[in-house]
């Protein structure tokens, strides 16, 4: 379990618990969270459930794999702290975690 | 006008399926898609990547699945109306006519949305000002590519299509391409081919860059682009090209008074039914309780609502359950010859 926080463009702030193994655009999309898409259910295919990691977690973050940073040139306005929330699978290591979730999916 | 007993909005793997399925009860129907070829999410989203839970397939990739379900529906001589998308429907009497963006008109007993998460459309600048340019000098994909000559044309992406355009226009026009970081994910040799071409000075490169703002009134004059580190650059151009791929937007669908839930149609489970009769609606656009959004469960839903568009097709007649292991009747729509 770990505690991530979803900032949303709204100005509110989210914390959930989500279950270990569930991934952070899961923790979004179960709990009724604005502004996460995931189109495409979570196969890194559609970039619509993009997300500005907090600086401070990026080197934290397990590293993207293949595909990741090129469905991210798709995303909507990408920056150098952007993930897909569908390939950040939470665990006890993620507890804390914080993500601003962008003004639009596209 | 177009007369048939159904329309399936949709040409993914549910909407095929559908359609196979309707042709065995000797129900008619027509397709639309909007993308330029069948096969949805399968084909524009993973024609390459491996699927592992269509029944009794244990793999196979999204092209060979669509290629399969169309070489099964092929004794149907289904018609495909593809590159349109409907744009509106009004019920006539006990019909629907409906319009869709290229002017074909339908006039069907019963309509069946499979249209997944909408259709594919493609995905825009963020940049809100580039809105009044486009069409005229700012577009998302090329129809004529004889307006560039000799024009100074600004591409943004990093896929194949930027850099197919970019190597292409290279030839008759001054290309700059601009890219948001060094890798890319269009194929290898076209990648060292414009790499090529930025060094012969046939074509100018921009890496860590991405759109600033567009300058002009009423046509584009320049582009302001600006680099990672924060340094904003402008350079000249009469045209600009963004190619960032497709996104899926519901569409007109919104306003067609359907119950729409998170990006979904509501249905029921016993006939995947909307709240307005004789439109159904199946794949991953429905949602009931249970849903998953599996193809074997579009499969499950098109055979449902198939029959469902049965009563509404054939209102005199009555619809008998048959298997096509025995059905002579659906053998012989198969044209099945013994």
């Amino acid at each position: 379990m770990a505690k991530i926080t979803y900032h949303t463009q709204d100005n509110k702030t989210h914390t959930i618990d989500v279950q270990n193994g569930l991934t952070v655009m899961e923790g979004a999309v179960q709990n009724d969270i604005p502004g996460i898409d995931a189109d495409c259910g979570g196969g890194m295919a559609c970039a619509t459930c993009h997300v500005y990691v907090k600086e401070e977690w990026l080197d934290k973050l397990p590293a993207k794999e293949d595909g990741e940073e090129d469905m991210l040139d798709m995303a909507f306005e990408p920056k150098n702290n952007s993930r897909l929330s569908c390939q950040l699978i939470v665990s006890d290591e993620l507890d804390g975690l914080e993500v601003n979730i962008p003004s639009k999916q596209g | 006008m177009n007369k048939t007993d159904v329309l399936i909005i949709g040409a993914g793997p549910t909407g095929l399926f559908c359609a196979h399925q309707l042709g065995i009860i000797g129900l008619n129907c027509e397709i639309v898609d909007n993308l330029d070829k069948a096969g949805g999410q399968c084909i524009e989203l993973y024609p390459d990547k491996p699927i592992y839970d269509i029944p009794a397939v244990p793999e196979c990739t999204g092209e060979e699945l669509t290629n399969n379900l169309l070489q099964q529906i092929k004794p149907f001589n289904i018609k495909f109306h593809l590159n349109e998308r409907v744009e509106e429907l009004k019920k006539n009497q006990n019909r629907w006519h409906v319009r869709t963006s290229g002017g074909v008109k339908f006039d069907v007993a019963a309509i069946i949305i499979a249209g997944g998460v909408g259709s594919f459309e493609p995905r825009k600048f963020p940049v809100k000002e580039c809105e009044k340019f486009e069409g005229n000098n700012l577009f998302y994909s090329i129809k004529d590519k004889s307006i560039f000559k000799d024009k100074t044309i600004s591409i943004f992406g990093g896929g194949d299509s930027a850099l197919d355009w970019a190597i292409e226009l290279s030839n008759t026009s001054k290309v700059n391409l601009i890219h948001r970081r060094d890798g890319f994910s269009g194929a290898e040799a076209s990648v060292q081919k414009v790499k090529e071409l930025n060094d012969q000075g046939k074509l100018n490169l921009f890496t860590k860059c991405q759109m600033h703002s567009v300058v002009g009134d009423k046509n584009i004059e320049s582009v302001k682009i600006k680099h990672d580190e924060g340094d904003i650059k402008e350079i000249k151009s009469d045209y600009v090209l963004g190619f960032f791929g497709l996104i899926m937007q519901l569409g007109p669908i919104l306003d067609w008074g359907l119950n729409i839930n998170k990006k979904t149609v509501e249905v029921n489970t016993e006939n995947f039914e909307t709240n307005i009769n004789s439109i159904f609606a199946i794949g991953d656009i429905c949602s009931y309780p249970g849903k998953l959004k599996l193809i074997l469960s579009g499969f499950h839903e098109g055979a449902l609502a198939a029959r469902g568009c049965f009563k509404y097709a054939k209102p005199d007649e009555k619809l008998r359950f048959e298997f096509t292991t025995t059905s002579k009747a659906a053998q012989e729509r198969l044209g099945i010859k013994k």
